[in-house]
């Protein structure tokens, strides 16, 4: 592959036939950098983190009041006024006859799962049509970073925002910036289960314990964040440290989740905001690596999460990461210590990092280090076919189809990013079913000798430009092209 | 081509098979029927109706002479294939007739550029825009301008200003074998993709056993055009798209399932069609032809002329049109492939005319403008 090839393909999303084949392919990839557009308008469009926060919090409402009903799970709901997801899944998985079908409950998800719809097709159309695809990549990259997962309930409307708010407008800032952001995002605070954490010893924590109670810390978003948004993980932090790390996260929390009672207590901002909640905080002075916490309230999570950022074990971490995605599975050491040392001295400035990358060699070999992932591969088949814009149902339709629902990887460590977990026999003849679909959309009135040499510039072999030429219809030969090995990898 | 895959895709499951045909459909106001079945892939004309009758043609094509030995005679020069047993009938009771030799003005042999030509009606691949049926949709009387297109895109014969919309099977258009077989080919250098993709293809040839349905797909995708075509509200104009005619190897085996499912598509048509069937004329035609002499893996190469079919009952059949240019040593177009003496923009202009009533130079200018070649004066149609 050329260099025009490495940079439409590797680092950006795919060649569209009517975009001129960069010819000068570093300064094409670092003019993205101002480029890019962190709100493109069908991003502006989607439900309003209000909107998707007003829907959850009444089925909530709904939800606590068909717990109501039910004595056994009444107890633990008044116990802090709170929705309880844990209770919530348990429900659910009682026997079919126990569940009232409440047509009001169902228009409610209904409601969610269609945000869910629009802003996967958002990020797709975004995808489809912006003119930073290395920057739209890298979005992608950091929402997988910071993976959560529409697989539980209260993320399903809220995961296109965390992507939308928290990743896109910090894309081309710093890291801690967008970390922050991230973790005091009401998706990621659902996901890991941060806004329902109580401090043993705070207000509520308290009051719950006089009444026999049995709510209290929950670790999951401090150990997440530790292993895999920072250090890494068996990075020499140990159980203490996440233990200490989830006191300090205490109180954070989302407006305007709860109806009733507890709203109070969970602020009157505006609906989805980030709440700092003090009478959920486990009060005192935290130690986490060595290192006292004394600062109160919000400021202390704050205070651990900018040392996190700044800690060399996040900088290999992220170094090692990004390495990966654009120079293969097992990316060159020097590549991750080079990344790694930009990290710390530009203070974890990210475009300092994309300018390394961009600048390194490895980044650069000639033969194709990386097998597209489902979305890498549905979104450059796309764009290569010119299609800028997909029915959102559609998008969702796809994207499960071929593997990889957006926003729905089974774990907070997001989708792999090793070709072992994509390169598969069933998952190449969906690459073809899909190829062939998408082939059959485009026509017969298209060249697909003319597109493989505007999108794979430089790269077909004389077997492949022979295949496709040969092909008995424009239509197969286009569908050639699209599951040809050039366009499989980049 | 006309296979069982897309029966079973418009009853909506999902299984492994062959082609998928795909139909277009245009409406306008007339009781004339025209529908276009286009042969993608080349089709070898020399194998559907065999010159039995010119002296050189066992000695060159071989062994591709004996599957003629069970044809039916069409007369002194030509026998029909035996897979074409529905056809042969229609050509008993005069509502088919043969064109051969034929060819667009298409000279190369690439199958986009060829199929690009015989569906806009240019004379060059991506002169012109728009297609040729969709040109005539504008012509006819009365034309509300309606087109509908029975697959997941409007092919480029129909595309163009004429309204088309399509109405396409939920289930779409799975991989043909053809597909697979080339996939396999691109990927044989590759270590990885080779070894996965013939896992996957094992993986594919346990889950569904749809082999041996022969012709019957091809029935139901002629049952279904019937379907959208009966009627006072029927579509007057449509198309109906087939695969699976590049015969590079096993051409005998090959071909002979083509020919049954294309003649179970024309047979269910005429049964589905009814009393409509009189006022319908299907044309059959492929971009170009094949090479006279089979190759080295018992098939052909890209050519050039080929045969064309005017079916229905609005056809004056009965007859093959040829003006036959010989297999001679001599006679063949750069010494391998059937020499094109007859213009298919000329045949296809000629039965649109007598079909419609329209007026020739009018067809001729609107539907193939770049054409150079003589008007066709036969009667084509009754």
């Amino acid at each position: 592959m050329p260099a025009s090839a490495i940079a439409l393909n590797r680092f950006g999303l795919g060649a569209r036939p009517a975009d001129p084949i960069p010819s000068d392919p570093k300064a094409w990839l670092l003019s993205q950098l101002s480029s890019f557009q962190p709100r493109p308008p069908v991003i502006a469009a989607v439900p309003s983190r209000a909107d998707v926060i007003g829907q959850l919090a009444d089925l909530r409402e709904q939800q606590r009041m068909d717990r109501a009903e039910r004595p056994k799970l009444q107890q633990a709901s008044l116990v802090t006024g709170m929705p309880q997801p844990a209770a919530e899944m348990a429900t659910s998985r009682e026997p079919k006859q126990a569940v009232v079908v409440d047509p009001e409950k169902k228009a409610l998800q209904k409601a969610i799962r269609a945000d869910y719809v629009t802003m996967t097709g958002a990020r797709l159309s975004s995808a489809l049509t912006t003119d930073a695809p290395f920057v739209e990549r890298l979005v992608h990259f950091w929402a997988n970073h910071f993976a959560v997962s529409v697989d539980k309930q209260p993320v399903v409307g809220l995961a296109g925002l965390l992507e939308f708010e928290a990743i896109r407008p910090h894309v081309l800032g710093r890291f801690s910036d967008m970390l922050l952001a991230v973790e005091q995002h009401p998706a990621m605070l659902l996901y890991l289960d941060q806004a329902q954490s109580i401090g043993p010893n705070s207000l509520v924590g308290q009051r719950a314990a006089s009444r026999g109670g049995k709510r209290g810390l929950n670790e999951n978003l401090g150990r997440e964040i530790m292993e895999l948004h920072t250090l890494g993980v068996r990075t020499g932090y140990t159980q203490a440290d996440v233990t200490e790390f989830a006191r300090a996260l205490t109180g954070w929390t989302v407006s305007g989740l709860a109806r009733g009672p507890a709203a109070r207590l969970l602020g009157d901002g505006e609906p989805g905001e980030f709440h700092f909640a003090e009478a959920l905080h486990e009060p005192g002075t935290r130690i986490i690596m060595g290192k006292r916490y004394p600062q109160d309230g919000e400021a202390q999570g704050r205070a651990i999460l900018m040392d996190l950022a700044a800690n060399p074990a996040t900088a290999k971490h992220i170094a090692f990461q990004l390495a990966r995605h654009f120079a293969g599975d097992t990316p060159p050491q020097p590549l991750v210590d080079r990344l790694s040392q930009t990290y710390l001295s530009s203070g974890g400035d990210l475009p300092s990092l994309y300018r390394t990358l961009i600048n390194s060699p490895e980044a650069w070999a000639a033969q194709p280090v990386k097998f597209k992932t489902p979305w890498e591969w549905s979104v450059s088949a796309l764009r290569a076919v010119n299609v800028d814009q997909l029915d959102p149902q559609k998008a969702v339709g796809l994207l499960n189809q071929m593997g990889q629902p957006v926003w729905k990887p089974e774990s907070p460590a997001g989708y792999d990013d090793i070709a072992a977990s994509w390169a598969a026999p069933e998952a190449l003849m969906q690459r073809v079913e899909a190829a062939k679909r998408i082939s059959d959309r485009a026509g017969s009135s298209i060249d697909p000798r003319a597109i493989a040499e505007k999108i794979l510039p430089g790269s077909l072999s004389d077997s492949t430009r022979t295949t496709i030429a040969r092909a008995e219809s424009p239509a197969e030969g286009l569908a050639l092209l699209l599951v040809s090995p050039e366009f499989l990898r980049r | 081509m006309l296979t069982r895959r897309y029966f079973l895709a418009l009853g909506g499951a999902s299984a492994a098979s062959l082609t998928f045909p795909r139909m277009a459909f245009a409406r306008a106001r007339t009781d004339r029927r025209f529908v276009f079945i286009i042969q993608r892939g080349a089709a070898d004309g020399l194998h559907i109706a065999a010159p039995t009758g010119d002296p050189a043609y066992a000695g060159i094509r071989g062994d591709f002479a004996q599957d003629f030995a069970a044809g039916t005679r069409l007369d002194s020069l030509f026998t029909l294939h035996p897979a074409l047993a529905e056809t042969a009938k229609l050509f008993e009771q005069r509502q088919a007739l043969f064109a051969h030799a034929v060819a667009s003005p298409y000279r190369d042999r690439s199958h986009f550029d060829g199929q690009n030509v015989l569906e806009t009606g240019g004379s060059a691949a991506y002169q012109l825009r728009d297609g040729w049926m969709n040109r005539l949709v504008g012509l006819l009387p009365q034309s509300e301008g309606k087109a509908l297109a029975l697959s997941s895109t409007v092919p480029m014969a129909l595309r163009g200003s004429n309204e088309v919309s399509s109405y396409a099977p939920t289930q779409l258009a799975n991989p043909s074998d053809d597909l697979l077989t080339r996939v396999s080919g691109l990927y044989q250098a590759d270590q990885q993709l080779h070894g996965m993709w013939d896992a996957a293809l094992q993986t594919r040839q346990m889950a569904g056993d749809v082999a041996g349905q022969a012709g019957q797909n091809g029935a139901a995708v002629g049952a279904l055009a019937a379907k959208m075509l009966s009627g006072v509200n029927g579509a007057r104009i449509a198309m109906i798209e087939t695969n699976g005619w590049d015969t590079h190897s096993g051409q005998r085996g090959r071909l002979a399932a083509q020919l049954k499912g294309l003649d179970q598509a024309v047979a269910a048509m005429k049964t589905g069609l009814g009393p409509d069937w009189d006022n319908t004329l299907v044309l059959v035609a492929t971009e170009f032809g094949r090479t006279v002499r089979p190759n080295g893996t018992q098939g052909t190469d890209h050519g050039e002329a080929s045969l064309a079919m005017l079916l229905g009952g609005a056809v004056a059949g009965g007859k093959v049109i040829a003006d036959w240019p010989g297999l001679g040593p001599n006679a063949l177009y750069e010494g391998r492939d059937l020499k094109p003496t007859t213009g298919l923009d000329s045949l296809v202009a000629a039965a649109v005319v007598q079909h419609f009533g329209l007026e020739p130079s009018l067809v001729m200018k609107t539907l193939f403008p770049e054409s150079s070649g003589p008007a066709l004066t036969q009667t084509l149609i009754v």
